[in-house]
């Protein structure tokens, strides 16, 4: 990799930072909250009347209650490791061969 | 130059963003379980299927054709899984999360990244509660179908013209973003129409949700995309020839 695109890539990363971070700092007394509310709030506005979900999700009617903030969390982070790991791994064997490519291209 | 060129525009849409700030505090997500009438449920699910087979027909010629594109199938794969896990604040006060699918979409085309997709949406629906079973045919749609299909009609069209590459990709994959939940906005309307103004009322309203606070996000889906994009011309170029996919050459 150039050192050109290796300046890219850093640049571009911290955009995307900042991008995720400063409204989290500029807005400092919003909830950013789970809110998967906001949807149905909509909907109820349009309807005029309160909207009763006509399917609960599968892990809600099995264990009888709301998914608990911890576990979702949990999940969402086992989500990500899952395509990180992999995304990971295989850049790392890219990586790799690169080297042993531009060694042996190298020797020849 | 080129860096220069997308902060420039990174910043521009989030200055644009920021006007737009005071819209109500909002989540913009998938469809959540059981609020789409069954009807729209099914009608979405069978809209969904011919994009899967498809999908799905064409990922396994890929294989089959050559046995190393796995690898970046399941790059595009994680590529879904990471960005559509990571909840995001923005702007609005509210978080959202990215979809992912661009990469896929650039890299494969609309009808594969539907499959990768459906799988993340199933995981989420099942495991997370986010989303649904009920309502996976429309989140299909907007998150897997439609926005990869713009996403692929803006690289590709694009990639024709002389615009620099990386801005092509940064386009494709954020306004891909962005039109899933533009698409989101209108499934919902057509379910729920308002009383005054009908389908186009209440799309406007749902769009004012979404639009806002994934506006941000789009922008970081488009620079993430880049930035793998880059990657994988750096070091996996055998791969990429292999699906025929232009390799921008490094000027060393």
């Amino acid at each position: 990799m150039s050192a050109k695109n290796k300046k890219t890539i850093l640049l571009l990363l911290v955009a995307a930072v900042l991008l995720a971070v400063v409204p989290f700092f500029a807005k400092k007394g919003a909830e950013f909250g789970g809110s998967d509310d906001a949807g149905s709030v909509m909907v109820e506005e349009i309807k005029g009347e309160a909207y009763e979900p006509w399917f609960t999700p599968v892990i809600e009617s099995l264990t009888g209650s709301e998914l608990p903030g911890e576990i979702e969390s949990l999940i969402f982070c086992v989500q990500t490791g899952i395509g990180v790991g992999v995304i990971a791994f295989l850049m790392g064997r890219f990586y790799e061969r690169k080297k042993w490519e531009d060694k042996e291209e190298e020797k020849k | 130059m080129k860096n220069q060129k997308i902060s420039w525009l990174a910043k521009a849409v989030y200055a644009a963003a920021a006007i737009l700030a005071v819209a109500p505090t909002a989540n913009a997500m998938h469809i959540m379980e059981g609020y789409l009438p069954p009807v729209f449920c099914i009608a979405w699910g069978i809209v969904c299927l011919p994009f899967l087979v498809f999908g799905f027909r064409s990922l396994n010629r890929r294989v089959q054709e050559n046995r190393r594109s796995i690898t970046l199938i399941a790059m595009a794969g994680a590529f879904v899984f990471v960005l559509s896990s990571l909840k995001i604040p923005s702007v609005t006060g509210s978080c959202s999360h990215m979809t992912g699918t661009g990469l896929g979409a650039i890299l494969f085309g609309p009808c594969a990244v539907s499959v990768l997709g459906i799988i993340v949406l199933i995981f989420q629906a099942v495991l997370l509660a986010h989303g649904g079973l009920t309502t996976l045919g429309a989140n299909c749609f907007s998150m897997a179908i439609a926005g990869p299909i713009l996403s692929w009609l803006i690289y590709k069209g694009l990639s024709k013209t002389r615009i620099n590459r990386r801005i092509t990709v940064f386009l494709a994959a954020s306004l891909g973003d962005l039109f899933t939940y533009c698409v989101t906005s209108v499934q919902l309307a057509l379910a729920y129409p308002s009383a005054q103004g009908g389908v186009t009322a209440s799309a406007v309203k749902f769009l004012g949700i979404f639009a806002p606070t994934q506006l941000p996000l789009a922008v970081i889906e488009g620079i993430l995309t880049v930035v793998v994009v880059i990657a994988l011309e750096s070091f996996a170029k055998s791969e990429l020839k292999a699906i025929d996919f232009e390799i921008e050459e490094e000027k060393e």
